[in-house]
Formats: C-alpha cells, structure tokens, sequence
C-alpha cells in the first residue's frame, strides 16, 4: 500500500500546515543536532580540572592522515578479522542449511523429529552462548569458536527457511517429479530444493548480513576483529584521545559494509520478486523489498515467511 | 548437575536481570518503534525523512558497538547511569528500528483497498489509520513483532559483555569457581533461555497460522 492512499492529496491548507509542521520538525531536529554538536565540540573538564579539547578538534582526528591506523582498521580489522570469520561462516552455515532443510524434510521421521528439535535448540539461544560453549568447552581458540558458533546459529536458520520453502511449493512440483520417475531423493534435489533456494535467496543474504553484524560478537571472546581492533587495540596504541574518533571510523566501516550487502539483497529481492510475480497466484506472499529488508535484522522471523 | 543446584540462587539472579532487561527494552523498543514507524508513514517529509536515516543507521550496525557506544562513550560524554540502565538504553535503541519495520509491514500488508474505502467515506488521515488499519494490521503484526522480541531475548546476552551481571555473566562468574563443570554450567543456561524463546516462537507460529486462514 503506497503511503499516499491515506491522505489525500493535500489542498492549500493542508500543504500550508504540512509544510508548517515540517519546519518545525526540521527546526527541532537541527536544533538537536546542534546541542548535540556544540556538546561534543566543548571542551571537556576532567575530575581533576585537566581540560583536554572538544570532540571535534583536529588534535583528536590528525589521526585520519596516519597509514598505519587505516592498515590496523582496513586490513588487520574489517578483512583478516571480521570479513574472514564472516565469509568461512557463511559458507558453513550455508552447507549446515542444506543438510539441516534435508533433514528437516526428510521422509523418516527418525531424522525429521530430531532434526526438528535440534533447529529449534540452536535457533531459540544467543550466539553468544554458542560462541562460548564451543570455546571453553572445545578450546578451539577464538577464530574457530566464532566461526564455529556463527555457522551452527545462521545455519539452522537457513535450514528453516529452505525447509520453509520447500514446503511452500505447490504438492505438484513433487508429484511430477515422482511421476516421470525420478526417486524421492532426486525429486527432493532436483525440482523441489533449486526453487525452494532460488525463492528463499532474498532471506538467506539478508541472514547472511546478520552474519556479517554477528561477527562483532567475536569482540566478546577476544577475537581480534574490526570492533576489537578499532576500540581495543588502537586507543590503547594512541591513546583515550582519540577514542571517539574510532568509535566514529568503525561506526562508519561497519555502516558502509553492511549498506553495501543490504543494498545487495535488495536488488537481489527485487529481482527474484519481479520474476515472480507473472507466475504468482496463491503463492507465498511476495518475498519483497520490505520484507527482505525486515528479515534482514529479525533473524528469526525467516522460518515464517509467508502463509 | 551439583554446580547448577549449588549456584541456583545465582543463577535465577542472572535470569531475573535478564528478564528485567527483556521486559524494559522490549516495552521501551515496542513505544519508540510505534512513534518510528507512525512517523515513517506521516505526510510530515522531515519526520519520514528522520525516520529513515535513524532505521537505516541503527539496523545496520551491530549490537556490540551499540552497548559499547552506551556503555564507554555515554559516560565518557558525562552521562552518570548505572550499566544497567546503559544497557536498556541500547537494546532499546538497537531494537526499536525493528519494531518500527515490522509494523511498517503490517500496515503495508492491509489492502488498498481497505485505506481507499475509508477515505473514500471520508475518514481523516488519523481515523483511517486508527479505525481501518492499525486493527487489522495489529494482527499480521503480532507474529513478527514476537520474532523481534525473541530475538531481543537473545541480544540481551551481549549486555553480559557491558557490565551487566545476567545470565551469561552468571555463568562466567560460575564457571570461574566451577571449573570442572563448564558443559553442565552452559547448558543450563541454555535452559534458562529457551525456557523464554521456545514458548515465545509457538506463540508466535500458531498465531501466524491464524493470521494466514484469516488473510
């Protein structure tokens, strides 16, 4: 429903007072970006009268012109830390999705029900938990518990949402399949899980950036990763001084990274959708840009989709 | 299984600290996500327009930098509060975006067709909103919105890291003097949280299905 169904479109007294309300509320806002900008550029007084300077003097941010911090936050952080758990666990959890969607519908239900359970085990805890329960009681190291913790988690709900998608196709798709004679198992690999994944593609890259923003959670176990690096290791290096500028460049990398993915499975949403809709009647309810997007930070709302 | 009997009064003082900050973050998240998402669909172009950006930025940073913001910077900048409430501040924060998304959808979900009539008998902006949709979109909300505090539930674990003593510290702090025990130890903290999240996620499956007979 396009928002603009809700009002009309607005006569001249309705522009007049929109437009009043939207100066005031831009007012307001500015104002508060200004407080909040005048609180950051005073300076500030510690305990015992120490005045060092406000947050936007360029004594705190001459660090942005020094090669070696970006090395620490580009290369050491975002792509040997954060970027290679993220993309081994990735490709993990994408292998535990399949096995688990399989095994979730499989026909025996000596497989299915523990399967089920299992899922519903892993998804309904915290990585967190995962991540710990891997490290102290494996002692794999970080590296691995992380990798390990974020595989298991994303991949029993990836399994979800191929289980999901299987089951939303329309019985035909198998019928057929076992009609021309292929076997349970070639039906199940050949027609019904290329289009389950093909149709739950959207949610999978959206869970894929969850991912992404989980591997912050390896800061926890000391996992050196862009979190750790950036607000560990480099203000100890220069110094507190420059804390709020690396709070301020990680908050950025990781804006600019995760902006990326999501507009990546936006676009990937958008086309699978446009596909789709020619051929869609009765179907689920269209995997579509905003649902994509919401999955995108509900890591459990991707076993549901749609009726 | 006598590390877990012994330490049971600690143990239920981490889940009620956890279930303190679900209930508050997830009542403050479910205000400021209504307020985030009325104003995301209001006529008003700076509102939507702040509303955007806010969604966009907190939905696209991870949780861990959120608490840390709340937990080293908002002190640092002279806010005195305990952690505690630092980090109610920031799961609320981080999950009110969600919230707002979710119900955005909801209200997405309800037929043109529904918003048209109303208009068309001439009910105002605000009355459509609150006699048409929001009661029907309430109801293909309720499932997500649940998925969000599910998930909220799991988040509140990255507290533990901030200074918050719930379950996940807890258990580190047991597990400091029950060495021997950890397996035991983790697992029942596992129990603890899917004492919430399991019945939480059939609550939010069986209304789904309902919602789906009645779409």
């Amino acid at each position: 429903m396009s928002t603009n169904v809700l009002f009309d479109v607005p006569g001249p007294k309705a522009r007049r007072r929109s437009l009043i309300v939207s100066i005031i509320a831009t007012v307001l806002l500015a104002l508060g970006l200004v407080w909040l900008f005048f609180t950051l550029a005073a300076p500030r007084v510690s305990a015992n009268n120490i005045e060092s300077p406000g947050m936007f003097d360029p004594s705190r941010w001459d660090i942005l012109a020094d090669g070696r911090m970006w090395n620490a936050i580009l290369v050491r952080g975002l792509l040997e830390g954060t970027l290679k758990m993220a993309a081994v666990a990735a490709v993990l959890a994408l292998a535990f999705g399949i096995v688990f969607s399989f095994a979730r519908t499989a026909n025996s239900k000596w497989i299915r029900i523990p399967a089920a359970v299992l899922l519903d085990f892993f998804r309904g805890m915290p990585v967190l938990l995962l991540m710990l329960f891997i490290l102290l009681v494996f002692a794999t190291g970080s590296y691995w518990a992380g990798v390990a913790g974020l595989a298991i988690y994303n991949g029993a709900i990836i399994g979800e949402a191929l289980r999901s998608g299987i089951q939303s196709l329309p019985k035909g798709q198998r019928e057929s399949g076992l009609a021309i004679g292929l076997t349970p198992v070639q039906t199940r690999f050949r027609i019904e899980f290329p289009q389950a994944f093909r149709q739950m593609l959207p949610i999978i890259i959206a869970q894929l950036v969850v991912l992404l923003k989980d591997t912050s959670l390896a800061y926890i176990i000391a996992y050196p990763e862009l979190l750790n690096i950036g607000l560990r290791q480099l203000p100890t290096t220069y110094g507190n001084r420059y804390f709020f500028t690396f709070f301020f460049i990680v908050l950025v990398v990781y804006l600019g990274v995760n902006l990326l993915l999501s507009w990546l499975a936006r676009v990937v949403a958008h086309r699978t959708s446009a596909g789709k809709k020619n051929k869609r009647k009765g179907g689920p309810t269209v995997v579509g840009v905003d649902t994509a997007a919401m999955y995108a930070v509900m890591p459990d709302a991707s076993g549901s989709s749609g009726p | 299984m006598d590390a877990i009997i012994e330490n049971l009064p600690t143990f239920l003082g981490g889940f009620w600290t956890t279930l303190q900050l679900l209930l508050l973050s997830g009542a403050g998240a479910l205000v400021l996500g209504t307020l985030i998402a009325a104003m995301r669909i209001s006529p008003v172009s700076a509102l939507r327009g702040f509303a955007t950006v806010y969604t966009e930025i907190l939905r696209n940073i991870p949780l861990t930098l959120v608490l840390f913001f709340c937990a080293f910077l908002l002190p640092y900048l002279g806010v005195g509060l305990p952690y505690f409430a630092f980090a109610v501040i920031g799961l609320t924060a981080y999950t009110s975006p969600f919230i707002a998304e979710a119900i955005r959808s909801g209200i997405n979900g309800v037929a043109l067709g529904q918003a048209e009539a109303a208009r068309a008998v001439g009910l105002t902006f605000g009355q459509t909103l609150r006699l048409i949709i929001l009661p029907q979109g309430i109801r293909m909300v309720i499932p997500p919105l649940l998925n969000v505090i599910i998930a909220l539930t799991k988040n509140t674990s990255v507290a533990g890291a901030f200074f918050v003593v719930e379950l996940i510290a807890t258990s580190r702090q047991i597990i400091n003097v029950r060495g021997d025990s950890t397996i035991a130890i983790l697992l029942a903290v596992a129990v603890f949280y899917l004492i919430i999240t399991v019945p939480l996620g059939q609550v939010a499956a069986r209304l789904e299905r309902k919602v789906a007979v009645f779409r």
